[in-house]
């Protein structure tokens, strides 16, 4: 903890300055922005956030060695909340009122973001939060720049069923909040699509499942009535390995039923022999494949910061470098870092993304993105095989589902709301069964 | 995925391969076969394939592998095809595309990929198919017609008949004949109910079963007649593979356990670093496989040694460490070892990283051997079960017919008495526990096989461990094997009904329930070690 009470010391020594009427004002803005990281460095998660604070780490050296913002510094503030969901909300309860960070990068679990969530609003902070999520939530605190379920997931399905050809449905998923209410979603959407409840198959797995014998025998039983099927997984993290690893020592190859993965990205097969799983789709709004200078160039920086020619990047980390460039481009425009100001100026900032378009922060705190449906290749790369003809613009309330259908979110003034029932035409409508279930 | 007239043409191209205009021709051909392969749309790709298929080009096997592969790139600024020898990292090792001679290294920045779809992947692994129906090799053959199943067209049909008939193996014509067969069943002939009923495999049950949906109603129903018995026949290999399932993951458990029975049944020592003990072992063969590139089979076999090596001295290092200080304290034992537990999980996140690690399966592990059509039992598993079986047999033997299971015996029964009988009990503690800790690691490295191996790879089993000791009965093992098995096969027999989630909480219950019935499991020690 020395280095807090270092960083913490300059500060208390410019306010009781400032008190006695030596200094001038002009030393207090030589203080630096402190940008707050929330990333699990222990624990279970620690596999996927490491590389996250990594990033944003490397962004902040980036944008200091381009004179960092409003003429301040950057610093950044690493606590570790250890995969530990409670912990999230006491360390984000420390960046913001002990630290007193200007911003916040982190989370990547859905419970984490919901712990967090109370302790952003009641401080009044801001959080950029860079994964794929199941949606039903808009705050104004929360920035989400990952995809939500009609940046993902829908479009994924729309491949399968209009280029594949797929008319049954695997929907196997790990069993906490974001399979389960994407896979309601997507029941609900397929359903909507003339697909017959027999031609549906859901299954749930526990947190790091690693027996798929049983559940891939259903899947080959399944598959072979005679119509094209497809898997699609929300299963999560390294669960997948085993779960690939039984797909291909089964025979199933992606050419007969392939799966397309919302949770498998680069950094994921970094893990697996990928040989076998060649085919096998992933649906992301980013892929280090991508073919552009912007991304060749954040590439080599990455390898060039993490000291590793092997390194790899993936989708929340380009969410990343989209929330800092939107968030400093929001600093820019406001002229300082206080919240309410950043707020109000980064709806409608636009800055390029790494797949050579750009992503703007659309009212309902949700970005623009253009969706990739990439196949796996035997170096662990994916090809990119189809894309959305122009961005999509993230939707917080899914059409698809009863109670959410009704809400949208608009945090500008003067609605400034985040679940704005336009039936009932008040804000706070949402409270449905389903909307209830979903969070 | 079907293979449009690929067949047909190469009988042709074999022929135009003889005119003598394509010798002619000034310019290499290849260049603009090629040029017609770069473009985004995937049908006209398709078209790209047929052609070169139809070109009768010797190199055009190349190609397309290399299409398979990924590897034909195009580089940006030149517009030369290239081969791409080995695609990971930044910069490639390259050959020319139409010469096949080396052009250096070439980064990815600068090429561009021909991809292809999951559609053209099919469509090339039929043509190279319907290529390797020449093959020499038998088994090449039969995996041909083995992918050629349910992927034959009007085109292909005919020509394929002739094939058949001058194929000297009798299963690749089997295999030919059904693919026909299925062909004959969508175009509605009655006749190709007959040549496929009774087969397990599962592209004739997919065959079989849209034809049941046809319209035909005759054909529908004789097609849904022999689905019912091919159902009938699949009820018992279902049955056996639920079995096999179900040994298989009680064989990891009984793995996973079975140095726990030594340390915590044996001992009376409660090892929450257990599971940790089991990922070091797993990270040994990771090691191994990083030290002998290029040889992941003979990596494994020496990580079998080294895994319990390794494991057993992190065993006496944290019997010396902590667990001497804490004899006959369970609580404080449980305690410190969790600690030792969560230190070792973050050491191997700080050193190594907290990334999961790529162990390769060697090729003699991967896949499945096939008992009949319908059921075949995956390799890796196969071997892990043998493994936990040799595993189980090897510390019997040490336990039963050795001086130091004997003393291990002494000790745990009746220190005191143990020691004036002159057995050095503080040796014997530390040999036992190291042994504990060496089956654990075996346990690693047979998981690494199965799972991920990463820092979190020992809590995943630690609660398994201890529920199979538990219930196999303290000190004993056999009983931590009948308890292995048996919970696996459990919990296999529930999860198709149950689904995953609730099958592992029926398990559960299901032990607290017996272990409240009878508290010392399923094979209680009797007698005075039942009391010590």
């Amino acid at each position: 903890m020395t280095p807090r009470r270092l960083a913490l010391c300059p500060h208390w020594l410019a306010a009781s300055l400032l008190s006695l009427g030596v200094v001038a004002p002009a030393m207090a803005q030589e203080e630096p922005i402190k940008v707050g990281i929330l990333h699990s460095l222990s624990g279970t998660m620690a596999i996927s956030e490491t590389v996250l604070k990594d990033t944003v780490e490397m962004l902040i050296e980036q944008q200091n060695a381009r004179g960092g913002l409003l003429g301040r510094e950057l610093e950044a503030v690493v606590v570790d909340p250890a995969s530990d969901w409670p912990l999230f909300a006491e360390k984000a309860r420390e960046l913001l009122a002990q630290e007193k960070v200007d911003v916040i990068f982190g989370n990547w679990t859905s419970v984490s973001r919901k712990s967090v969530l109370p302790v952003v609003e009641e401080l009044n902070g801001l959080l950029f939060y860079p994964v794929q999520y199941e949606g039903e939530e808009s705050s104004e605190n929360v920035f989400y720049t990952g995809a939500a379920p009609n940046q993902q997931a829908i479009p994924a399905v729309d491949y399968l069923m209009n280029n594949v050809g797929v008319e049954r449905w695997v929907l196997a998923g790990t069993d906490y909040v974001y399979p389960r209410t994407t896979n309601k979603i997507l029941e609900a959407y397929l359903k909507s699509h003339g697909v017959s409840d027999q031609d549906i198959m859901v299954n749930y797995t526990p947190f790091g499942h690693s027996d798929w014998q049983n559940i891939v025998s259903e899947i080959k039983a399944f598959g072979s009535q005679g119509k094209k099927t497809a898997v699609v997984s929300t299963i999560n993290g390294d669960a997948n390995v085993p779960f690939y690893r039984e797909l291909g020592n089964q025979g199933i190859d992606a050419a007969d039923i392939p799966v397309v993965a919302f949770s498998v990205g680069e950094q994921e097969l970094t893990g697996i022999d990928t040989a076998p799983l060649v085919g096998h789709l992933a649906a992301w709004n980013y892929f280090m494949s991508v073919d552009t200078d912007a991304n060749y160039d954040f590439i080599d920086a990455w390898i060039e910061y993490t000291g590793d020619d092997m390194a790899v990047t993936n989708d929340p980390m380009e969410a990343h470098y989209i929330g800092f460039s939107m968030w400093a481009e929001a600093v820019r425009k406001a002229g300082t870092t206080e919240v309410d100001a950043v707020k109000d100026a980064i709806i409608g900032v636009s800055v390029p993304n790494l797949s050579g378009g750009y992503a703007a922060m659309m009212p309902n705190h949700h970005i623009t993105k253009p969706v990739l449906i990439g196949e796996i290749q035997d170096n662990g790369q994916f090809s990119i095989v189809w894309e959305t003809p122009s961005t999509v613009a993230g939707d917080a309330w899914s059409d698809y589902l009863p109670g959410s259908r009704d809400l949208i979110s608009d945090w500008r003034k003067p609605m400034q709301c985040g679940n704005y029932n336009v039936v009932e035409g008040s804000c706070g409508g949402g409270t449905s069964e389903d909307v209830a279930t979903a969070e | 995925m079907r293979i449009p007239d690929s067949l047909c043409r190469l009988v042709v191209l074999c022929l135009l391969a003889w005119l003598p205009w394509v010798a002619q021709a000034q310019d290499d051909p290849g260049q603009t076969l090629l040029e017609s392969l770069d473009t985004t749309s995937y049908v006209e790709k398709g078209e790209a394939i047929e052609a070169i298929i139809a070109s009768g080009d010797e190199r055009s096997r190349r190609w397309l592998e290399a299409l398979l592969g990924g590897k034909l790139q195009r580089h940006k600024a030149s517009g030369q095809f290239v081969v791409v020898l080995e695609n990971r990292g930044r910069h490639w090792p390259v050959v020319d595309a139409l010469g096949f001679e080396e052009a250096g290294e070439m980064s990815r920045r600068e090429l561009d990929r021909i991809g292809i779809n999951n559609a053209l992947r099919g469509q090339l692994q039929g043509a190279l198919a319907v290529l390797d129906l020449h093959a020499d090799e038998v088994d090449e053959r039969r995996e041909a017609a083995r992918a050629l199943l349910g992927d034959i067209d009007a085109t292909l049909a005919e020509p394929l008949q002739a094939l058949i008939d001058s194929e000297e193996d009798g299963e690749v014509r089997r295999l030919l004949e059904q693919a026909l067969a299925i062909h004959r069943l969508g175009q509605g002939e009655m006749a190709a109910v007959e040549d496929l009923a009774g087969s397990l495999n599962s592209r004739v049950r997919a065959a079989l079963s849209s034809a049941s949906r046809s319209d035909d109603p005759q054909l529908a129903q004789a097609a849904g007649a022999a689905l019912v018995d091919i159902e009938q026949k699949m009820k018992l290999n279902r049955g056996l593979e639920t079995l096999y399932f179900g040994l298989s993951l009680g064989s990891v458990l009984v793995l996973a356990a079975i140095g726990l029975a030594i340390t915590f049944g044996v001992m009376g020592v409660i090892n929450m670093a257990h599971g940790e003990l089991i990922m070091l072992g797993a990270y040994t063969t990771w090691a191994m496989q990083q030290l002998l590139p290029g040889q992941p089979g003979l990596a494994l076999l020496l990580a079998i040694p080294a895994g319990f090596l390794v494991a057993a001295l992190a065993g006496v290092a944290i019997e010396r460490g902590v667990i001497q200080f804490l004899k006959g304290r369970p609580l404080e034992t449980l305690l410190a070892t969790f600690g030792v537990s969560l230190i070792l999980q973050q050491l191997v996140r700080t050193v190594i990283s907290p990334q999961n690690r790529t162990v390769v399966s060697p090729d003699w592990m991967s896949g499945s051997i096939m008992i009949n059509e319908g059921l075949s039992l995956t390799l890796n598993r196969l071997y892990v079960l043998g493994f936990a079986l040799v595993v189980f047999a090897g510390l019997m033997l040490v336990m039963r017919r050795t001086r130091l299971g004997l003393e291990v015996r002494a000790v745990t029964q009746n220190r005191a008495m143990a020691r004036s009988m002159g057995i050095r009990a503080t040796r014997v503690d530390i040999l036992t526990f190291a042994l504990g800790a060496g089956v654990a690691g075996l346990a690693g490295v047979a998981l690494s096989q199965l799972t991920n191996v990463g820092p979190n790879l020992g809590q995943n089993y630690i609660i398994d461990s201890f529920m199979v000791v538990v219930f196999g009965g303290v000190g004993n093992l056999w009983g931590t094997l009948v308890a292995g098995m048996s919970l696996g096969v459990i919990n296999q027999v529930l999860e198709p009904w149950a689904g995953a989630v609730l099958a592992k909480i029926v398990v559960l219950v299901f032990i607290i329930l017996f272990i409240q019935k009878r508290p010392r499991g399923l094979f209680p020690q009797k007698g005075r070690a039942a009391e010590g």
